[in-house]
Formats: structure tokens, C-alpha cells, sequence
């Protein structure tokens, strides 16, 4: 019956026109994430959705009898000025960290408007209000705690190796146990105190999840927590009735599914896996590996090899990133073609810490984005490079993910430098990657290992360069 | 189940398949923006943050909803700026003189 209350004091509050402006602003996100699919159009396409959440934010103002004018203006004032000096003052490289932290506010925003719905009709629901009451305060806040924690790890205030609790997922199913318990208790009870316990288990379950999780596999995190605060959105449109958010909500939600399961793919790993296994936190023995020969090359080297050749390909990973050593290499890369050199990049999905990280970088260092390809433009490329020039990725280029079955990364696609003629990798040490498993390519005959961090070691280079 | 209830599922059953679709054909290089800007499309909510702010009544009413309000216009204006941002950098290569 509650239910129907609400209701009724929505379509009271929203006219025709109201209902048509709104779907109006659906169709602009619509059209938007379309155009975003093209870097030709992606540009304006951010700019509809943007229309199309202007529209949604003066309707709703002028649909509602608005009495608390003051508290909406504070609060557009506050989120606006720090989520515009965010956006503004961010560095390409702390990207990731400000999605997540974005996503975060984005889910808290819709636990806060259930919260508020609990408030306003003191926790009176109909059984299906109640329950998307109870999933918008869940998925909301779990999507909060969640990005926080994401946040922390990448920008490196919390250790970015994954950490295991004791009884992690035992514990974790007890909670998700307690919070249906509690939303039932909520719904039955129409009890204020279920549903803050409600927020409370959820609240600690997003830490728990996103805890063990390591620092490489954050591109599936993050792709997953931005679904979730699609769907927490979604859930939101429903309990106050409005299409508006469960269309956009369900629209991003879909988004960051389809991103998910791409990035799942491209580590040939099932989410669940990501999510539970604990990846990475056991590094496996690494004995063996002073016994081997290295060829480790000087700068001069490098730049003859470079500068001799006629196709040369970029493979970056997160050591770019951490050494922000993009515009060096883009330097680099301009001089190769003033010599007439080719220079492409190849980009693993995984590169990096989100989905697309590498690609931000190098066209913030005024890259052209069609000299950027993707794993299955780059592979055949590689047999006839004469150099691939890896700075900084390890497990993303492991040989032995392609050749040797008893590896852990066994069948995680990889870009295939070690068909290249020549390969030269630019990494602080021999130190295994995220994954713990020693790398083959390091060993290889035709591998130059130049020892530094990108940054110097690309500009080391390119000094080098002027002799050659 | 009230009609508006199973109404609302229709539509968030069909926006969904539209997101799949849409989005399943944008290129990895474009992976960031789209995040970044599927996200700010979710602060959507903001819309309920609105009127829980502005229909709300006492003291708590208000908190709750300036935080609301708050949260969201940082998810709003953050993610679509940062897009904007991002995908200004996006070039072609200049055609060889």
C-alpha cells in the first residue's frame, strides 16, 4: 500500500511533459555512450550525456514542489567545486584512482537517496519498495566501501599486494547472509534499525571484497564497481519511481559489465576467480632465476638498435605509468620517425590499472590514437618488427603464458614480443611481475635488458640517440 | 506488484540490452573515456538526491539529503569534466605535410 502512496505522490508531481523530458534525457545517454563508441564523435557524445543530465536535473527541480532550496544549492555548490577541481587538477596517471573514487560517491549518493526514502515514510514499504529499498542501500553501499578501498590501493595509501584475511570467504558469505537477513527483517518489520544494519554489513562487505584483491587485477575491479553503481542507481529509480534513473543506471550497469568481462578475458580468468583466488599473493619460487645469462644492453645500444631499424613497436605497461614516462617517450618515438623508423604501440587490455589506462597516457603525450593497437592488430605485427620496445610490462608479454602449461598465467593472451627480431626490455630489475611467475622472454637470446626506470632510462636513450 | 513497479522492471530489462548493445562495440582505446563516462551517467541519481533534498522534512532529512546531493553533483560534474578532458587529447595523426 505504501508503495502505491508513493506513487501516487510521484505522478502527482510528474506530468506528462516531466515523463517526456526525462525519457528525453534517456535517449541523450543513449546517444551519448553510442558516440562514444568512435574517437571521432566520443567527444561529443560526452557532451549529450552531459545535456541529457542537465535536462534531468532542471526538470526535476521545477516537477517537485521544492521547499529546502538552500540545502540544494549547498549541495550543488560543495559537489560541484570539488568534483570540478578534481576532474580539472587530476594527473592522466591517477586516473584510475579518481574512477574509483568517482564510482564511490556515485553509489553512496544512492544508498543516501533510499536512506532518505526510509526517513520520509519512517521504513512504511510495500514487500517489492522494500526490496529495492534494501538493494539500493546494498549495492550502494558496498559499492562505496568498495571504491574507497580501490582508491586507496592505487594510489598507494593501502598496500597494493592483495591482502587475505583468515576465513575471508567464509566470513564473507556470513555477512551477505546477515544483510538478506536484516532487508528481510526490514521489509517485514518496516524496522528503521534493519535497514542501517543493512548498510552497515554492506558497508564492511565492500572492504572485505575489495581487500584481497591485488593492484593488477584492479582493471576488473574497477569495471565491476562501475556496473555496481550503475545498478545502485537503478535500484534507486525504483524506489522513488523514476525512469530516468533506472534507464541510466541500467545503461552503465550494462557498461561495466560488458568492460568487466572483457578485462576477465583478456587475463583468461573468470571473474569469480579475480575476485576470490587472491591472485598474486603467493609469489611463487623464483630459485632458478640467477642462473641464467642476461644480456644487459648500455643506452647506446638500445639507440642503435632503435635507431637501425624500420619497424619498431611500443609495448607499455603500468612501469610507464608509475614513471610517467610517456611524453619521453613520445619524444623518443619522434625522432625514430624523423629517421623514417615506423613506430606503432601495442596495448594489452590489462595494461596498466583500468581498462584503457595506457591509451589515456600516450594520447596525453599527444600520441595519435590510430598508432594505437590493440592485441589482435598488434600480434601479427610483431614477427615482422625489428624491435619491440617493452617499458615496463612483464606478465602481459610472458612467453611461457603461451608455451608452458604448468605456468599459473597459462592461456592469458599476450602480445607476442618475442617474435620480434629484436627485443628490448626497460625494467628496474629482473623482478617477476604482478603475477610471481619469472619471465622467459628476459632470458632470451635476442633480449637487450636496459636496467632503469622508464622515464630516465627512454631519456638515456634518446641522448644516445645524437651519436648514432 | 503495482503496474508502475513491473513497468519500471520492463524498462530496466530493455536499457539494459541497449547498454549491451551500444557498448560492445566501442574500441579499448576509448575504454577509459567510456568508463569515465558511463560513470558520470550514473550520477544520474542525482535526481533522487534532488528531491530528497528538497521535499524532506527535519533536520536529518536535510543532512541526508545534502549528502546525497553532495556525492552525486561530484559524481556528475567530476566524471563528465574528466571525460571531456580525457577525450580532448584523443588525436588523429596530422596529415604528412
Amino acid at each position: 500500500m505504501a508503495n502505491l502512496m508513493i506513487l501516487a505522490v510521484a505522478e502527482s508531481n510528474e506530468g506528462t511533459w516531466t515523463l517526456l523530458l526525462y525519457l528525453g534525457a534517456a535517449v541523450l545517454f543513449i546517444l551519448g555512450l553510442k558516440q562514444l563508441s568512435s574517437p571521432r564523435t566520443a567527444r561529443r557524445g560526452n557532451m549529450l550525456a552531459g545535456a541529457g543530465m542537465l535536462i534531468a536535473i532542471i526538470v526535476t527541480l521545477i516537477a517537485n514542489d521544492i521547499v529546502n532550496w538552500g540545502t540544494i544549492v549547498a549541495g550543488l555548490v560543495v559537489g560541484g567545486v570539488i568534483g570540478g577541481l578534481l576532474a580539472l587538477r587530476v594527473q592522466m596517471t591517477s586516473m584510475p584512482e579518481l574512477v574509483a573514487a568517482f564510482n564511490g560517491f556515485g553509489g553512496v549518493a544512492s544508498a543516501l537517496v533510499a536512506l532518505a526514502e526510509i526517513d520520509r515514510f519512517d521504513s512504511v514499504f510495500s514487500v517489492e519498495t522494500g526490496v529495492v529499498v534494501a538493494l539500493s542501500l546494498a549495492v550502494g553501499s558496498i559499492t562505496f566501501s568498495g571504491s574507497f578501498v580501490a582508491f586507496g590501493k592505487l594510489n598507494g595509501s593501502l598496500p597494493g599486494k592483495p591482502i587475505l584475511l583468515p576465513g575471508g570467504k567464509a566470513v564473507n558469505a556470513m555477512l551477505a547472509l546477515g544483510a538478506v537477513a536484516a532487508s528481510i527483517w526490514g521489509i517485514a518489520g518496516d524496522a528503521t534499525i534493519a535497514y542501517w544494519i543493512v548498510v552497515a554489513i554492506a558497508l564492511i562487505l565492500g572492504v572485505l571484497a575489495v581487500i584481497p584483491i591485488g593492484g593488477a587485477d584492479m582493471p576488473v575491479v574497477i569495471s565491476l564497481l562501475n556496473s555496481l553503481s550503475g545498478v545502485a542507481a537503478a535500484m534507486a529509480g525504483f524506489v522513488i519511481g523514476n525512469s530516468a534513473l533506472i534507464i541510466g543506471g541500467a545503461l552503465v550497469g550494462a557498461a561495466g559489465l560488458i568492460l568487466t568481462l572483457q578485462m576477465a578475458d583478456a587475463m583468461n580468468r573468470t571473474i569469480a576467480n579475480v575476485l576470490f583466488s587472491g591472485f598474486g599473493a603467493v609469489v611463487a619460487s623464483t630459485a632458478d632465476l640467477g642462473d641464467r645469462p642476461v644480456k644487459s644492453a648500455t643506452p647506446d645500444d638500445v639507440a642503435i638498435a632503435l635507431a637501425y631499424a624500420e619497424n619498431v613497436i611500443v609495448v607499455p605497461g603500468y612501469g610507464l605509468a608509475v614513471a610517467q614516462a610517456q611524453h619521453a617517450v613520445r619524444d623518443l618515438a619522434t625522432i625514430l620517425e624523423a629517421r623514417g623508423v615506423n613506430v606503432s604501440y601495442a596495448i594489452h587490455p590489462v595494461a596498466g590499472r583500468m581498462p584503457g589506462h595506457m591509451n589515456v597516457l600516450l594520447a596525453e603525450a599527444d600520441v595519435p590514437y590510430d598508432q594505437l593497437l590493440d592485441l589482435d592488430q598488434s600480434n601479427p605485427l610483431f614477427p615482422h618488427a625489428d624491435v619491440a620496445l617493452v617499458i615496463g610490462a612483464n606478465d602481459v608479454v610472458n612467453p611461457a603464458a603461451r608455451d608452458d602449461s604448468t605456468c599459473s598465467i597459462y592461456g592469458m593472451p599476450i602480445l607476442e614480443v618475442d617474435l620480434a627480431a629484436t627485443v628490448v626490455v626497460i625494467k628496474r630489475s629482473l623482478s617477476p611481475g604482478f603475477a610471481g611467475v619469472d619471465n622467459p622472454l628476459f632470458y632470451m637470446d635476442k633480449t637487450m635488458m636496459l636496467f632503469a626506470d622508464g622515464k630516465a632510462a627512454v631519456e638515456s636513450v634518446i641522448s644516445a640517440m645524437d651519436d648514432v | 506488484m503495482s503496474a508502475a513497479f513491473v513497468s519500471g522492471i520492463v524498462v530496466f530489462v530493455l536499457a539494459s540490452f541497449v547498454g549491451l548493445e551500444v557498448i560492445s562495440k566501442v574500441p579499448p582505446t576509448l575504454h577509459t573515456p567510456l568508463m569515465s563516462g558511463a560513470n558520470a551517467i550514473s550520477g544520474i541519481t542525482i535526481v533522487g538526491a534532488l528531491i530528497a533534498a528538497g521535499v524532506g522534512e527535519g533536520a536529518f532529512a536535510a543532512i541526508l539529503g545534502f549528502l546525497a546531493v553532495a556525492s552525486a553533483t561530484i559524481n556528475v560534474v567530476g566524471g563528465f569534466l574528466v571525460t571531456d578532458r580525457m577525450l580532448e587529447m584523443f588525436k588523429k595523426k596530422p596529415v604528412k605535410r
